[in-house]
């Protein structure tokens, strides 16, 4: 049944055990998003070291579909550099985007892939990029910040 | 017990003959978003277009004549259907615009006029307001320094009304309320209210989205100044609204929109413009639009609102007990029948409403799920969301049935993994 499409086990797993919900301090940015068409919203720390995401925490209230996805993608993103994190976002996106075409990489996304399903329901597809795209502008805004910093410290 | 042939009306909306996610029957319970079509309305809206399409108010040729004959008949019959004077019904393209048209003519008055607002002057809403009755008078402050302040909203989904005489205070120059919540389903006591409002001289707004389309609004019996509503929540096409205005008002207040159609005599400098309501309906109207609202308003009272009222009341009521024996469900809003319309809003607990909707939506169930464009409301509930059943004169019990079991059904599929 379609429904079952939609809602993978993985994600009402994420959904009931979600990772990295919590915010944690010493955070290199906060950022806050939210789904204006329902209401869900999130808060999300990034810390970035020496290009690194070395930890991201968040909290918030949403769907399954929302929850879930925040947890993948903080589970997922953790350790790896920002340009390699933003380009596992952009392949999360692209399939997002794909009307239901792209079935995912599961050696880039790995649980992330359980999202392939929202593709086909458009009216979620918001839902499962709210964290990524949280994520994204948090990587956005540290780069700038730590790109800042280090120009300071050229000086 | 059925008030009317419901299922001879459900055979005049050819939409809900579809099937959905597969071959469920469509059970549509999201008519306080947007109403469905009869064949009657659709059919006016065709022989517009086939038969009579010109630009009403314009040309002198025969199908002009039959536009305008046509389009002012459409403003005859809303005249007549809320119980006004033909020349107080503006037309407009929705109610949000109908809204925007008062508070826009309210911030182009020139300081003297009565409808001048400035620093120190007061517009007063509620925390139950929908944001097209919230928005334009948030930004109508902005522009004028005036203070907004709103009624508050009590637990069981009513107006907090024991310091209204305080916060409609002799500051006050607009006090701007909904007649029946979108979300909660609550009727507010709308005379009750304009007592403190006339007390200090200030306008009433009404939004009356959700009460014209389901029972009987006079505004010779409400105590108001302006109503707005929407064509598209009554059976009508959309792209159509109304502003009903106290006609001595409407041709005292300056113009919103400006352009064609709504001058008097023009030189390059200056304009002076047409009484109301040509004044507010800069431009070609919306002609076949009306047109459909004329025919939808001649539905609704070949059944006739007072039945439609007893039935929506009847279906609301075996919804609200059979929803509230689910445990896991809360009520937003009135949980009785007391001066309540046919919305009914819940939460499931463990289920957010985004999930549920998308459940019923897979066993062919329309709802509404997010925060209802009254997000300031869902803040007071603290709630993010809720999931909303609103009912019309084509839904029957067996909806209420499918709904109530779709609930059970998706709670089970959530929560029993
Ligand atoms: C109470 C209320 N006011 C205003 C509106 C706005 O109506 P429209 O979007 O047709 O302008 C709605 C519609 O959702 C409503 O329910």
């Amino acid at each position: 049944m379609e429904l079952d499409s939609l809602y993978q086990e993985v994600i009402l797993e994420h959904y009931k055990r979600p990772q990295n919900k919590g915010l944690l301090p010493n955070q290199t940015v906060q950022v806050h998003h939210v789904n204006t068409s329902c209401g869900d919203e999130i808060t999300l720390n990034l810390k970035l070291t020496n290009g690194v995401i070395s930890e991201i925490s968040w909290d918030g209230v949403g769907c399954s579909i929302s929850q879930a996805s925040t947890s993948v993608v903080s589970e997922l993103l953790k350790g790896k550099s920002s340009d390699a994190a933003l380009s596992v976002i952009e392949t999360f996106q692209a399939m997002l985007q794909s009307k239901g075409s792209d079935r995912g990489d599961e050696s880039i996304l790995e649980d992330g892939v359980a999202f392939a399903g929202v593709a086909k329901f458009p009216a979620r597809v918001k839902c499962a990029l709210l964290g990524w795209m949280a994520t994204k502008d948090a990587i956005s805004q540290s780069l700038a910040l730590t790109g800042n910093n280090a120009k300071k410290e050229q000086k | 017990m059925n008030y009317f042939d419901v299922s001879a009306v459900q055979a005049d909306f050819p939409i809900l003959g579809r099937q959905i996610r597969g071959n469920n029957r469509l059970v549509y319970l999201d008519s306080g978003a947007t109403s469905q079509k009869p064949n009657s309305v659709l059919d006016a809206e065709r022989d517009f277009y086939t038969q009579h399409n010109a630009a009403a108010h314009r040309g002198a040729h025969q199908l002009a004549e039959e536009a305008t004959e046509l389009f002012e008949s459409a403003r005859e019959r809303v005249a007549a259907f809320i119980g006004s004077k033909v020349d107080e019904v503006v037309f407009t393209k929705s109610a949000t615009e109908s809204i925007n048209l008062v508070a826009y003519s309210f911030g182009n008055a020139e300081q003297g006029s009565r409808f001048h607002i400035e620093a120190g002057d007061r517009i007063v809403v509620s925390e139950m307001e929908h944001h097209a009755n919230l928005i334009p008078w948030q930004e109508l402050a902005r522009r004028t320094g005036a203070e907004l302040v709103w009624l508050s909203v009590s637990d069981d989904g009513r107006l907090d009304l024991t310091n209204a005489e305080s916060i409609i205070n002799s500051k006050t120059k607009v006090v701007a309320l909904t007649h029946q919540s979108n979300v909660l389903g609550t009727i507010n006591p709308v005379n009750e209210i304009s007592k403190f409002a006339r007390r200090v001289g200030a306008f009433f707004v009404l939004d009356a989205c959700q009460s014209v389309p389901h029972y009987a609004v006079n505004v010779k019996e409400l105590d108001v100044d302006f109503i707005a509503f929407s064509g598209h929540k009554m059976l009508g096409p959309t792209g159509v609204g109304v502003l009903w205005g106290r006609q001595e008002l409407l041709d005292e207040m300056p113009p919103f929109l400006t352009g064609g159609s709504m001058i008097e005599t023009v030189t390059m400098q200056s304009a002076t413009y047409l009484p109301a309501p040509k004044r507010f309906e800069a431009g070609v109207p919306n002609m076949a639009q009306a047109v459909g609202l004329g025919a939808a308003i001649d539905y609704l009272n070949r059944i006739g609102l007072e039945k439609i009222h007893q039935h929506e009341v009847q279906l609301t009521k075996a919804c609200l007990e059979r929803l509230s024996q689910i445990p896991q469900l809360k009520i937003v809003g009135p949980s009785d029948m007391e001066l309540r319309g046919g919305v009914v809003s819940f939460t499931l607990d463990g289920v957010h409403p985004h999930d549920l909707g998308q459940a019923l939506d897979q066993y062919g169930i329309a709802v509404r799920t997010g925060h209802h464009c009254a997000w300031p409301l869902m803040k007071r509930f603290k709630v993010v969301a809720t999931t909303r059943a609103s009912f019309y004169l084509y839904n029957d019990l067996a909806d209420v049935d499918a709904l109530v079991s779709g609930v059970e059904r998706a709670r089970d599929y959530f929560l029993g993994r």
